[in-house]
């Protein structure tokens, strides 16, 4: 189980003046159960890759094989694609519809033809695992704040089951309480259902506690692709293409410099607390 | 999909078509449209093609991308080639069962269709080659002696630029909704009619939802900027005929004046 993408390209408006290369000979394999971070600036081509794995976009070269099968080969069941790997959109106002939030998280698995009953046991499974209380359900999905909508959206894509969850900005716009909310959620679904998880984020600042794979892309290409810490000793060159390492690599690097005996590839605050502390005792 | 259609978009190059003033090709436009009615045998369908082929050529506007916004309204045009085909009583060339195909409806049916797609093609050579303000502000200057019967003309105009605006917008939201729901699922392609219609509620719930709270902010941007209709509004960039316009005015004149004598003489 696992998606592969073999010299992918891109390119929007192909035969007009304002054609615009966005993925650029892109390879990439996602085994199962991997968090990944995918980080780059805007206009990296990060919501184009993604719109790629679950055939919402037919790349202009290269193939795309999930499980070992070509997603745009004829006669491939997309539908089927669309509900193992479920893609949430940056904006959850794009796909809420329904007069109750209960009744828009039946939505996706009613599409995958399964009966009321089944889709409304999936849809409450769903809501759990995103931490929504029970008092929204039947309330309408527009009366909710940002960060409740965006569970909504994302209960909308779990009650599908996929095997690969895919999300795209999930903490755009939010607070920083509300994005912390957000991906603790996803990480503690992440332990318990054990998915594949792909978080597309411009920010490594939020990424870097939860994933174990970083995919920095630039320009439509990838330009790293590693575990966190071994990505965030390219700080230098991260801040190039418009990125940044987290604050605690700086810390780290600047207490290096000056002579502290601690190892610089700290990525969390724990972790870099726990190096520092080191010292002394 | 959605994306393809060109009516009302604009395309950004350079060209003397894209130069001239809106009022002109406002105007010629609405000519070009009347000759289509003025018209009636080949010779003038002729002319008018030759017409359209040089303003094409002229906008530097590839064909092929004009062609593509006349893949939305090709089922219009089929329903009304097939009603003149076969509902024009006259002398029958062909027939079978209930249905027979006349002389006349055939005549009427091409001509229809040459009517209508270049109808579409030459307005749609005007808004691919006029930005939506230009064009607006053209309409205002023409429509200002309508001010004297309290015609609110610059509100109007303001309307109609908003309107314009919009619809790359919307066009762009559609498709990124459409994209939201085909991941949970959703089918926009196959079905029966009703099954379609119903597959609509999904997209469109969001596009209003949105369209909505758009135009709630554009008016709440516009207060805030003290706007208040076009009682003393001056522009930044007022329009003015130059060298190139008055030349347009001939050209026009002369299409014009010949479609009338092939009217009346052929």
């Amino acid at each position: 189980m696992s998606i592969i993408l073999d010299h992918v390209d891109y390119v929007y408006g192909e035969d007009t003046t304002l054609a615009v290369h966005a993925l650029n000979d892109v390879n990439l394999v996602i085994p199962d159960g991997q968090f990944i971070g995918l980080i780059g600036h805007t206009g990296s081509g990060k919501s184009t890759l993604v719109q790629h794995l679950n055939g919402l976009i037919k790349p202009t070269g290269g193939s795309i094989y999930f499980n070992g099968e070509d997603i745009h080969a004829e006669g491939y069941d997309k539908k089927k694609l669309r509900s193992k790997v479920g893609l949430v959109f940056q904006y959850p106002e794009h796909q809420l519809f329904e007069i109750d939030v209960f009744k828009d998280v039946c939505f996706g698995p009613k599409n995958l033809g399964l009966t009321q009953k089944e889709a409304e046991l999936r849809a409450y499974a769903a809501l759990k695992q995103v931490g929504l209380e029970d008092e929204y359900f039947y309330q309408s999905p527009f009366d909710l704040s940002g960060g409740q909508k965006r569970r909504v959206a994302i209960a909308g894509v779990l009650a599908m089951k996929p095997d690969v969850l895919v999300l795209d900005e999930p903490t755009a716009g939010l607070d920083p309480k509300g994005r912390d909310e957000i991906l603790d959620q996803v990480a503690k679904l992440k332990e318990e259902t054990g998915i594949t998880v792909i978080l597309v984020s411009h920010s490594m600042e939020d990424v870097a506690k939860y994933v174990d794979r970083i995919i920095v892309m630039n320009q439509g290409s990838v330009l790293y692709d590693d575990v966190p810490k071994e990505v965030f000793k390219h700080y230098r060159e991260l801040e190039d293409v418009g990125l940044a390492a987290p604050q605690v690599t700086y810390i780290m690097q600047a207490l290096h410099k000056s002579g502290m005996p601690v190892a610089t590839d700290a990525t969390t605050i724990e972790q870099a607390a726990q190096e520092i502390l080191q010292i002394f005792f | 999909m959605l994306r393809d259609i060109t009516l009302g978009q604009y395309y950004q190059t350079d060209s003397v078509i894209h130069k001239l003033d809106p009022r002109v090709k406002l105007i010629a436009t609405i000519c070009f449209i009347i000759s289509l009615f003025v018209v009636k045998n080949w010779v003038g369908y002729v002319l008018a093609a030759v017409f359209l082929a040089v303003m094409i050529k002229l906008s530097n506007v590839p064909f092929r991308y004009m062609i593509k916004g006349m893949k939305a309204i090709i089922f219009i045009l089929l329903i009304t080639v097939v009603f003149n085909l076969f509902l024009t009583p006259g002398e029958v060339l062909w027939s079978v069962w209930k249905l027979k195909i006349t002389k006349e409806g055939l005549h009427t049916a091409v001509m229809m269709a040459v009517r209508l797609s270049f109808l579409i093609i030459g307005s749609s050579v005007m808004t691919l080659t006029t930005t939506p303000n230009s064009l607006t502000d053209g309409m205002e200057k023409l429509m200002k002696p309508l001010k004297v019967f309290r015609v609110p003309v610059h509100e109007v105009a303001m309307m109609m630029s908003i309107a314009l605006r919009f619809i790359p917008i919307l066009l762009e939201e559609t498709d990124k909704i459409m994209k939201a729901q085909i991941a949970r699922g959703a089918d926009f392609e196959s079905g029966n009619l009703i099954k379609k219609a119903k597959a609509m509620v999904p997209l469109l719930v969001p596009l209003f939802i949105s369209a909505f709270r758009r135009a709630n902010d554009l008016a709440m941007a516009m207060e805030a900027r003290c706007y208040r209709g076009g009682e003393n509004r001056t522009k930044m960039k007022p329009l003015k005929y130059a060298g190139r316009d008055r030349i347009a005015y001939g050209v026009l004149t002369a299409y014009f004046a010949m479609c009338v004598v092939i009217r009346i003489y052929l």
